[in-house]
């Protein structure tokens, strides 16, 4: 007699909104460090958007430190670099706040300074978003390394939570440029792709999840899909196609990013905290009891 | 070498939960803490349903991934095949929480008591506050086959090198030893039963063997 038997999938509750906030702070943030870097090679200031980035990314942060239980311990962290996507993460964090800050210095900077010195910016820059990309993927190969949770275990996920990270900050990008000068050219086209790849991959993962994940897994997607795509996909695909029509668009680019970054947030929040059900305990085999 | 393995019969584990009993006595875990659990499971459907027990907990992998997401090193395998935790390294994060395919970790924030806000004589004696806000499980009794080990007594065989679930058991379902020695009592069982290891595939070898039928049949 051979049956699966799998009992009792329960939603965990290590990882509570606090850690979400910090794929969702760490996400928004290294996303808009990258556009940040673009909008500087582009001409713009650097500041506002990596300003905003890395108080993202120390929110994010910030917030793992208050659901750990042993906050004092918490330069622990960096002792396991050379299997932990969390060690890792934290060890990139360093030089990725101490290249954009720099960056932002030398761009902000209200002291005259020779212009080979102003010029160090643009590499700054790209330097804190190469850094910025590889956090991304730290926090998404974190995911992955969860193999009690198999909506995070499953490999589909890492370009999701990819993707959105950058969708997030592009998001963010276009909401800023309510208050500076207006977004580069490229900045409609780059987040009108990057919500149609987060659009793209989330059904990709979606539809991967039913094989492998547990019924109350599925649900939660579900009930998140609806919202995710009308109010994070449909709405701003509308709002920044629309801004190729009309004129005076500041507002609209700026509903559109909000609600991009806001469609992410939302996604984030979902698949750690309510599409994170366990496993249960398969049992292969039942015992043959009674036999002569 | 030496690897220590826990084996459950489950054509003899009755459910008793002796040794959930037995665990929380010799590990002194607080009130919703089971390193040691035994699953009570309905199998099939209306009438023809059996009901099963699945004694659970830790599963000491070989390749565990509690230990490669641990960002601390806290979490480490042994020599000897015990995983174990080394409480003044962890920081609580939860990465082995939700990176163990077995629900077998725990995590505490605050001291809680069976019978109230006051902890009674034999709480108060064995409060361990190291054990607060860190991840937590079963260590297969760990310091009791050290310092067993240590007196030259075997693990699986002498009561006082062997962890206190299987001491305990009433039915013997639960038999703890070296797979890698051939006469050790879990690699006879083994070889003489059909057994299944949960989750296998996904690839974290567990320490833990479920019996399930006599391996003739």
């Amino acid at each position: 007699m051979s049956l699966t038997l799998s009992g009792a999938p329960r939603l965990q509750r290590s990882w509570d909104s606090r850690a979400a906030g910090n794929f969702i702070g760490g996400g928004a943030g290294t996303g808009l460090l990258i556009a940040a870097a673009a909008g500087l090679i582009a001409g713009q200031s650097y500041f506002p958007a990596a300003i905003l980035a890395i108080a993202l990314i120390c929110f994010g942060l910030s917030l793992v430190w208050v659901e750990i239980g042993r906050p004092a311990r918490a330069l622990n962290v960096f002792f396991h670099p050379q299997t932990s996507w969390m060690s890792r993460e934290a060890l990139l964090a360093l030089p990725l706040l101490a290249f954009a800050g720099a960056a932002v210095t030398i761009d902000q900077s209200v002291v005259p300074l020779p212009p080979q010195t102003r010029q160090l910016a643009v590499p700054l820059a790209l330097t804190a978003a190469a850094l910025a990309l590889a956090y991304l993927f730290c926090q998404a190969r974190m995911l992955r390394a969860s193999h009690g949770i198999p909506a995070w275990r499953e490999p589909a996920l890492q370009p999701v939570i990819m993707i959105t990270g950058v969708a997030e900050g592009l998001g963010l990008f276009l909401f800023l440029a309510l208050f500076a000068a207006p977004p580069p050219a490229w900045a409609i086209p780059a987040a009108l792709a990057a919500l149609l790849a987060r659009a793209g991959t989330w059904e990709y993962y979606r539809r991967r999840l039913n094989a492998s994940a547990p019924a109350p897994t599925i649900v939660a997607l579900d009930r998140a899909s609806i919202p995710l795509h009308t109010l994070g996909h449909a709405l701003p695909a509308v709002l920044l196609l629309a801004t190729l029509l009309l004129p005076d668009t500041a507002a609209l680019v700026a509903v559109a990013g909000l609600a991009l970054a806001a469609g992410g947030a939302w996604l984030k929040l979902i698949v750690v905290t309510r599409a994170a059900h366990t496993q249960g305990f398969s049992i292969p085999f039942v015992p043959v009891r009674g036999r002569k | 070498m030496t690897r220590y393995v826990m084996v459950a019969d489950l054509r003899r584990c009755v459910g008793c939960q002796t040794c959930t009993a037995a665990c929380k006595q010799a590990n002194a875990t607080p009130p919703g803490v089971q390193w040691r659990r035994v699953l009570d499971l309905e199998v099939g459907e209306y009438p023809a349903v059996r009901r099963m027990f699945v004694p659970t907990g830790c599963q000491h992998c070989s390749d565990p991934p509690c230990e490669w997401v641990c960002p601390t090193t806290a979490t480490r395998r042994r020599a000897d095949g015990i995983v174990d935790i080394r409480y003044d390294l962890c920081i609580g994060c939860g990465a082995c929480m939700v990176a163990c395919p077995y629900d077998a970790r725990y995590k505490v924030t605050k001291a809680e008591f069976a019978f109230g806000d006051e902890p009674t004589a034999d709480e108060d004696l064995r409060a361990d506050d190291s054990r607060i806000g860190v991840a937590t499980k079963c260590t297969f009794c760990a310091e009791t086959v050290d310092a067993g080990v240590a007196r030259g007594l075997k693990p699986g065989e002498d009561p006082e090198a062997t962890p206190a679930c299987v001491n305990l058991c009433i039915s013997g379902a639960l038999a703890f030893g070296d797979i890698d020695d051939p006469q050790s009592r879990v690699s006879k069982l083994l070889r003489d039963n059909k057994h299944f290891r949960m989750h296998e595939s996904l690839g974290t070898n567990p320490g833990f063997y479920y019996l399930w039928d006599q391996q003739s049949s």
